[in-house]
């Protein structure tokens, strides 16, 4: 082709570090203008390939490659990152890590900034850029006062502003609740088709992504590329499958209901997916198979908030908010940033205390005690695993809590390699906590809590930024933790979550509870959703074209189904 | 939510519209003025301008209040600290000695004591209203920018610009921290014995460093994937030319700097004395 614009030939690459190369034999082309998703789990080498493209690779991180890779005719090798970065335009994960500027117009120009151009055509561009996506009002705003999707709009607006021939966007979803995302993708379609630029997409949420259209998606598995293709055709294949990646899930419920999956059928967006009387008739009958007869076990209340208000200063924070969390239950907390679910928290823990209502544990009022002796019963895992770990070997972390309370040495050990053993993590046990991975480190963090024994678990965004895999592996083992009696809250966003594993789910909005019940209930109602930042799943798109009157009966019937294959 | 303390007060006035580079050359020049000179005559000059000047900003007094205490408790500390080391300074300058009240020991009250002493407070009161003139009415944005304009490199000038990007997501990050931190049974409060409570610190001290680091280098990628460092220049987004009033106020204060050492050093002393 001629106008190849990115060409990988037998690449490898290995880095420092390492034995093993994270990418083997690559060989790939895309052509400009192409939209391109690089899909594949963690570990699988997408964002290493993310990486090569926009000059991290071997400028930052460095390693051995071999093969050739040319981006527009010239090898980034022999460039300079800068240079590189004058091809390339990139949009990293972490929206905090890469928002340099202190205001959103001084972020945009950064770039700009560099390249040393004029402050007349510096403000021009950067104008321009804020306006095509939509936050030329925010020009003079603080990070601090943004949202997770206005900031990675700000980065969006700071590579086009520097008009770069290719946007890479690296895991752009991984901090957005879901209907940020969904706008995120929606910007980068509309950018993509205005400007005819090539855009290369690195995710493993392939459903969110595919909400506007791509041309191609490639699928990366232990370093190599195991398809590559349009989308209508990986999807009606069987490559998901094997792959450790979420197919759609409007697709899996009609594999479950026996249908297949052709490329004729459009399968790549749930509303252009072609469906006939046949597949909505199979639907059916899978749902009346297995309707009813499913029983929800009632808890016990162990944890009651009553009417609890509580400001910060002046801000009213949280206003008349009465919830019960039963023993042994699992309970999700949404809500959009600010909508009160991280103050909650902190009120259930003891860290602020309320200015009215009351929060009761066991039917007793626990208003008077503190931090630490709530600790006794309520266990707090923050999201990020580095924020808690402050020793040097698993052990002596894990171990850290009980020392605290004064244990003795031979009832620490008994207690610590009892929890090891039940977070499975009895094999690590002498290992220093900087050598585990993520996945690991997060248990760790859980496993320090657990050992002081809690009823209840607070975990915030325990999934956040995690594969397919390691969502799976996180969320079964709390739902050991759960089957063992423990109460297990978690606040999240991500809807599958609370479809797939919770009891029960809270919205909260503007400091208010705006619904509470069973997820597929709450997750069904369109004003809800929108209050917390969430999005309808495709389930129900997919169950009311099927006719039914009662969609949250179709997701359920669903989840149970995907449940029962899956063990 | 926390106390406001020094931040940029964004009003509108002759002191806020010069440009940060304008500000920062006056405010080194004017403190070098003042710590250079002794004389009572040129140090109250100075201070009613300054007093003008702090008086045309318009910032609040809630503003700067927090720290103008702090400012103005080590200033007392200071002054009894000269006092208590060295009770007779003013008599070694002045080479006379006047003394007014005998306290005990070597301590004796005298008027050249308290003449220097005052010349000190003075100095404070000289500077200290444009030292929070120029952290108030600085866009902080525009604050690296004026520092690469007077010639500091623009690496080491946008690390400030950093340190003032980053310092709420850190403290942020610290509250955290010691939440959880809490809420495992790591007590910090007073009920706990001070070597256990250094030991509790440490423990959360440890996480916030760890991921403060981590947080250096991905922003330091993030950096270099747009392109700093790579040229030798750069421009700034917030760099504004210098107007008039940016001139007047810089050619304003080499006039004062330049008046203040030529009466300062008149009579070779920097010490002007009414005894």
């Amino acid at each position: 082709m001629s106008n190849t614009i990115i060409e990988f030939e037998h690449f490898s690459f290995t880095y420092r570090s390492q034995q093993e190369p994270t990418l083997r034999d690559v060989t790939l082309s895309i052509a400009a203008g192409e939209k391109v998703l690089i899909a594949g789990p963690s570990g699988s080498g997408k964002s290493t390939l993310a990486h090569c493209l926009n000059g991290l690779i071997p400028f930052v991180h460095k390693g051995t490659a071999d093969g050739r890779l040319s981006i527009k005719g010239r090898d980034p090798r022999e460039l300079s990152i800068a240079a590189v970065s004058g091809m390339v335009g990139t949009v990293l994960q972490d929206p905090d890590g890469q928002f340099v500027g202190l205001t959103v117009g001084e972020d945009i120009a950064f770039g700009l900034e560099n390249r040393g151009v004029p402050l007349a055509e510096m403000n021009r561009r950067v104008t321009a850029a804020a306006a095509a996506v939509g936050i030329e009002e925010l020009l003079g705003a603080s990070p601090q006062e943004l949202s997770g999707g206005q900031k990675q709009k700000t980065m969006l607006a700071g590579i086009l502003a520097l008009n770069t021939d290719i946007l890479l966007f690296d895991e752009p979803l991984a901090s957005l609740d879901p209907a940020s995302g969904a706008q995120v993708i929606e910007w980068i379609d509309r950018i993509a088709q205005e400007t005819g630029k090539t855009v290369i997409l690195v995710e493993h949420r392939l459903e969110e992504v595919l909400h506007r259209p791509v041309d191609r998606i490639i699928v990366m598995e232990e370093g190599r590329i195991v398809a590559d293709c349009p989308p209508a055709k990986l999807l009606a294949s069987e490559v998901l499958t094997g792959a450790r990646l979420r197919e759609p899930l409007y697709l899996s419920a009609l594999k479950y209901a026996g249908c297949t999956i052709t490329e004729e059928m459009q399968p790549q967006h749930p509303d252009k997916l072609q469906l006939g009387e046949y597949q909505f008739a199979r639907l059916r009958e899978w749902q009346a198979d297995r309707a009813g007869g499913l029983v929800y076990p009632v808890y016990q209340p162990l944890l009651e908030l009553k009417e609890v208000t509580f400001s910060y200063g002046k801000r009213p924070m949280l206003q008349e908010v009465s919830l019960t969390a039963g023993k042994g239950e699992m309970l999700c907390i949404a809500g959009r940033n600010g909508a009160g679910k991280s103050t909650l928290s902190r009120l259930i823990c003891g860290l602020y205390k309320p200015d009215s209502g009351r929060i009761l544990l066991s039917g007793r009022d626990i208003g008077r005690d503190s931090v630490r002796e709530r600790a006794q019963h309520i266990g707090y895992v923050m999201q990020n695993p580095n924020h808690m770990l402050s020793k040097h070997l698993l052990y002596d972390e894990i171990a850290l809590g009980l020392r605290l309370r004064g244990f003795g040495e031979e009832e620490v050990r008994e207690k610590v390699l009892k929890t090891l053993h039940i977070c499975g993590l009895l094999p690590f046990r002498e290992w220093p906590v900087s050598a585990l991975s993520y996945g690991q480190k997060k248990r760790v963090t859980i496993a320090s809590i657990l050992v002081l024994e809690p009823e209840i678990l607070i975990l915030d965004e325990p999934t956040a930024g995690q594969d397919y895999g390691s969502y799976h592996e996180m969320m079964e083992f709390l739902l050991e933790l759960q089957q063992r009696g423990i109460t297990v809250i978690i606040i999240t966003h991500d809807m599958h979550l609370m479809l797939e594993y919770a009891q029960r789910t809270v919205v909260l909005a503007g400091g208010r509870k705006l619904a509470d019940g069973r997820p597929e209930n709450v997750l069904a109602d369109k004003g809800v959703m929108d209050s917390a930042n969430l999005r309808e799943t495709s389930l129900y798109s997919l169950a009311r074209r099927a006719g039914f009157t009662e969609p949250a009966e179709f997701v359920r019937t669903f989840i149970h189904d995907d449940r029962r294959r899956r063990q | 939510m926390r106390a406001r303390m020094l931040t940029f007060t964004g009003q509108n006035s002759p002191v806020h519209r010069l440009t940060g580079a304008a500000k920062l050359i006056v405010f080194i020049l004017w403190s070098v003025s003042a710590m250079i000179t002794y004389d009572t005559r040129c140090l109250l000059a100075m201070l009613l301008l300054s007093l003008v000047v702090f008086r045309m900003s318009r910032v609040k007094f809630s503003d700067y209040a927090f720290v103008l205490y702090v400012i103005l408790l080590f200033f007392m500390l200071n002054q009894i600290a000269i006092f208590v080391f060295s009770p007779l300074e003013g008599t070694r300058i002045y080479g006379s000695r006047h003394d007014l009240v005998h306290l005990v020991g070597r301590y004796t009250v005298t008027a050249e004591q308290l003449f220097y002493q005052l010349n000190v407070a003075l100095k404070y009161a000289v500077v200290i209203p444009l030292a929070i003139l120029f952290l108030l009415t600085t866009d902080p944005g525009e604050f690296a920018a004026s520092l690469n304009r007077i010639g500091v490199n623009y690496k080491i000038a946008y690390a400030v610009s950093l340190a003032l990007r980053y310092i709420p997501d850190i403290q942020r990050d610290y509250e955290q921290i010691s939440f959880s931190a809490q809420a495992r049974g790591i007590d910090l409060s007073r009920r706990e014995k001070l070597p256990k409570r250094v030991k509790n610190m440490i423990s959360i001290l440890t996480p916030l460093i760890l991921s403060s680091i981590e947080r250096i280098e991905r922003i330091s990628a993030a950096m270099e994937l747009r392109g700093f460092g790579a040229g030798r220049r750069r421009t700034w987004f917030r760099s504004r030319p210098f107007a008039f009033a940016d001139w007047l106020a810089v050619g304003c204060v080499c006039a004062i700097a330049a008046a203040s050492a030529v009466i300062t050093f008149y009579d070779g002393s920097r010490f002007y004395s009414i005894f």
